[in-house]
């Protein structure tokens, strides 16, 4: 019965403290939430840490959980939120180093072997700014409508749909040059 | 091309399964942290419904009961009124949980806090309740790793106002703990643990006492900020120790009015000394600055105030300030590279001193006559150059430029990530079509090899000079330059060296949050050239369009101001502003030292408050054995000897006026009296004593003068919000 119920529904249940709506909960979405944070990162084992770290804060955002949206947007936002709690907290000098940017180093010291098409992937999510990937990730990973990843990301449509445009352009960009 | 865009959809869907073990950690975690929760929520909170509970308790027994599993399909029926409940009376699930709380000894612990709210300085009373709760009602359990996340909390409540709108939304604020914060530092830490089941609540807490707490205030432009609305407070994920790892506030909370949230980041730095303090003129009478006609300090101060967050003292540079604007100076005569005007008038905010006022206006040549020009854009294409207001904006004040460039002009592109790359070659800027293409086609991304960028920029200038050309570097960056050579001394020798060849530097800065001005000043300082902060079009136009000439054609280098005092009539003195460019008495004379250069038509003002000897103002004591008067010059307050070099000139010129002390003050002057005074506000000034916003404000509207381009009006409105904001 559980199976069937609607997530928001059992996202209702588990703030009232219902363990087993909350464990369907968790076990329903946990891919979602890993996928999503590989997506955001580009690591496996940020995602990893990231999807556990929001599996753990979970009942407590529970609680704020209004059924105002759907249950998938208003995880998305989690999330979202996290992986940007995460790019914070890892922010040093070297800025840019962090999550496709660690990947970029690590291509430069031939220490990463990878396949050709991840390879080509890699590249251009470390050449996209961070609210870029973030939308990519929504828009092409989730295959989320415009609409609704600006509700995700707190931004309206029309800036998701400039910022999509933004990533075709360094696309092209990027393909120009490795026609040189 | 859609095709790179399926590509990229292809493989983004391709995610890696996540692992089984993984997946099976982060569920347990999820499950133990779920059942902490339970019973255990909002213990905090338990003050505020107190009339009420304990009808209601047996209601929520009944729907605890219910909610387990048997009974689900009912319990999530009922849900929506659940929510409401909760709403309400967040707390009782205390008294319901499964810890068998004994009720009646916490109800009157909790109940004699309540009361305590107005009165705030009794410690006592705040330690009792805090000590006790824990103890008594036998709270479920409260790792230590809860206390670290509340000083956690605390830490980051205290730099960040997120927090204080997370606080209004809470139903039930707890307002004897924000009282007491400030005072009882140790006290207050402890409630906070005591207080805390649910650790979400100190981040409640924290956002309590940043609200009432004053000393925040001046943290504010420290603080993080987000873009995205999001309200949330976060422990670090090293609490995870058997608690929850990562603990926000929920971000669907409340609508944050959009003016509080600035985007800042706390990586940006700043060029700062402490004001100049007022010096005895038996003593030291020789005030030797260079001049500065950068204005970045002001467009940094204007975007700051309009995130509604008041600059800290070390963005203000008073200097900049009073020099970001136009003034109707006296035009230099056919023969002077440029004309100073002096005036005297009484201190806005000090009855007993008086404002001396020097300001210098460069001549105009006329503009047909220019030479070529040849400019070399070096932009930071960046990852962090993405956000709007600044590559895009870059692009667009860089073809407002293209516009007012001569056919002859010659432009080259240089482009610096993580490598360095001619973007453009040497193109005529009647080619504007290629131009512009080539800048459309600029992408951020990558990291930032500043110092290989401005090698190949000062290589590419080389090879476009010519006789008699005027070659400069456009440097435009957010201020990152972490790649590569990042010393910034090592930076700062080598663009002092290439300024001997000509090749001068102006320095424009994108977007915030990741400013380092410092590097800013100190690059266009050595490279001759200005700095100046661009946070939108209208400022790009000024910055590029109208003070084109000035900006890119020196009329003078090196040039340095010198004020002799007379102690007979000037017992103190205090420059106002020029801090970062003071230079050594000996220095004046030393042509070698270099100074700030003068553009063509621009003006630069210095205004100094001096103090008369016998004043009631006078801060020092006069000195028993004091200096001889000097002789001849009865009446003169001081001295103005001005330096310059002709461009490309080895030798200075040197020119001296007297200040007589008869000069008289006219709008324009007074003008730049009421911007110093909002600059003085603004760092908390010791010296403006009474005078405030509402003085400054009028001082300034009363001489706006001829503003055709707006820039004052938009000064004294900065001046309006900045008084609202410093009020609160």
């Amino acid at each position: 019965m559980l199976m069937d119920t609607p997530d928001e529904m059992l996202a209702t249940a588990a703030a009232q403290g219902d363990r087993a709506a909350f464990a369907t909960l968790v076990g329903r979405h946990y891919d979602r939430i890993h996928g999503l944070a590989w997506r955001l990162t580009g690591s496996r084992t940020e995602a990893e840490d990231l999807a556990q770290d929001i599996c753990a804060a979970l009942p407590a955002k529970l609680r704020n959980w209004r059924g105002e949206a759907r249950f998938t947007t208003w995880l998305y936002r989690v999330v979202v939120n996290a992986a940007h709690d995460l790019r914070r907290r890892q922010q040093t000098r070297h800025r840019a180093s962090l999550g496709w940017g660690d990947w970029e180093l690590a291509r430069q010291d031939e220490i990463a072997v990878q396949a050709e098409a991840h390879d080509w992937l890699a590249e251009a999510m470390t050449r996209l700014s961070p609210e870029l990937r973030d939308t990519v990730a929504l828009v092409l990973g989730e295959e989320m409508t415009q609409a609704e990843a600006g509700v995700v990301l707190g931004v309206s449509e029309g800036t998701i749909a400039w910022r999509m445009s933004e990533v075709k352009k360094r696309l092209r960009a990027m393909a120009r040059e490795d026609a040189k | 091309m859609t095709d790179d865009l399926d590509d990229l959809r292809m493989l983004l869907k391709a995610a890696p399964a996540p692992e089984a073990d993984a997946k099976a950690r982060a569920m347990a975690l999820a499950m133990e942290n779920f059942d902490r929760l339970q019973g255990s929520a909002d213990a905090p909170r338990s003050s505020e419904d107190r009339t009420k509970a304990a009808p209601q308790n047996g209601v929520r027994r009944m729907f605890k009961f219910l909610t387990s599993r048997p009974a689900l399909a009912i319990s999530t029926s009922a849900a929506a009124l659940l929510i409401g409940v909760a709403v309400i009376l967040p707390v009782t699930d205390l008294r319901t949980g499964p810890t068998d709380t004994p009720v009646a000894t916490a109800k009157p612990k909790v109940a004699e806090a309540d009361p305590a709210s107005p009165d705030t300085g009794d410690v006592a009373a705040v330690t009792e309740r805090n000590t006790t709760p824990p103890g008594t009602m036998d709270a479920p359990p409260l790792p230590k790793a809860n206390h670290e996340t509340a000083e956690a909390n605390l830490d980051r409540a205290t730099g960040n106002d997120l927090a204080s709108s997370v606080a209004t939304a809470e139903p039930a604020p707890v307002e004897p703990m924000a009282d007491v914060l400030p005072e009882a530092e140790p006290e207050a830490e402890a409630s906070l643990l005591a207080e805390e089941a649910l650790p979400a609540a100190p981040a409640t807490n924290g956002g309590e006492s940043e609200l009432s707490d004053p000393a925040a205030i001046a943290l504010a432009p420290m603080m993080e900020g987000d873009a995205e609305l999001r309200l949330r407070m976060e422990a670090p994920a090293e609490a995870i120790g058997g608690t929850l790892g990562y603990v926000t506030a929920e971000p669907v909370v409340a609508p944050v009015p959009e003016l509080v949230q600035p985007q800042l980041e706390d990586t940006e730095a700043y060029a700062t000394e402490a004001p100049n303090p007022v010096k005895v003129t038996a003593e030291e009478p020789v005030s030797t600055f260079s001049i500065d006609v950068d204005t970045a300090s002001w467009a940094v101060i204007r975007s700051t105030l309009n995130m509604a967050v008041l600059p800290t003292p070390d963005q203000v540079r008073i200097e900049e300030m009073v020099n970001y604007f136009p003034y109707a100076y006296k035009a230099p005569t056919e023969e002077e590279a440029f004309a100073s005007t002096i005036s005297v008038m009484p201190t806005p905010w000090n009855p007993g001193t008086r404002l001396v006022t020097i300001g210098i206006q460069g001549a105009l040549p006329a503009v047909t006559e220019r030479p070529p020009l040849n400019l070399v854009f070096l932009i930071d294409t960046s990852g962090s150059m993405e956000d709007p207001n600044k590559l895009p904006l870059l692009k667009q004040s860089l073809s407002l430029l293209l516009a007012e460039l001569r056919p002859e002009d010659q432009v080259a592109i240089v482009a610096y990530a993580g490598s360095a790359g001619q973007v453009l070659p040497p193109t005529a800027a009647a080619d504007r079509a290629a131009i512009m293409a080539a800048l459309d086609n600029l992408a951020s991304g990558g990291s930032t090899a500043g110092a290989e960028g401005l090698e190949l920029a000062y290589q590419v200038a080389e090879g476009m000079k010519a006789d008699g050309e005027v070659s400069r570097i456009l440097l435009a960056t957010d201020g990152d330059f972490n790649v590569g050579v990042s010393d910034p001394e090592g930076l700062e020798a080598y663009v002092a060296k290439k300024r001997e060849t000509g090749t001068y530097l102006s320095v424009l800065g994108f977007g915030r949050g990741n400013l380092d001005d410092a590097i800013m000043q100190s690059l266009a300082q050595n490279g001759n050239g200005t700095a100046a902060y661009i946070d939108t079009l209208s400022e790009a136009r000024k910055v590029l369009v109208d003070q084109l000439t000035g900006a890119l054609f020196p009329i003078a280098d090196d040039v340095k101001i010198q004020v002799e005092w007379n102690p007979a009539t000037v017992a103190e003195y205090r420059l106002i502003g020029y801090e970062t460019r003071s230079l050594r008495r000996e220095d004046f004379n030393n042509d070698a030292v270099d100074a700030g250069e003068i553009g063509a038509g621009t003006q630069v003002t210095a205004i100094y408050e001096i103090t008369a000897p016998g004043s009631d103002a006078l801060l020092n004591d006069p000195l028993r054995y004091g200096a001889a008067t000097a002789e001849g010059t009865e009446g003169e307050l001081g001295f103005l000897r001005l330096r310059w070099k002709a461009p490309g000139e080895e030798q200075s010129t040197l020119v001296e006026t007297p200040i007589t002390g008869t000069e008289e003050a006219t709008a324009e002057t007074r003008f730049a009296a009421a911007i110093a005074g909002f600059g003085q506000l603004l760092q908390g000034s010791v010296y403006t004593g009474d005078w405030g916003w509402d003085q400054a404000i009028d001082l300034a509207v009363t001489n706006r003068g001829d503003d055709p381009y707006g820039y004052r009006i938009e000064a004294v409105n900065l001046m309006r919000l900045a008084q609202s904001l410093s009020a609160n």
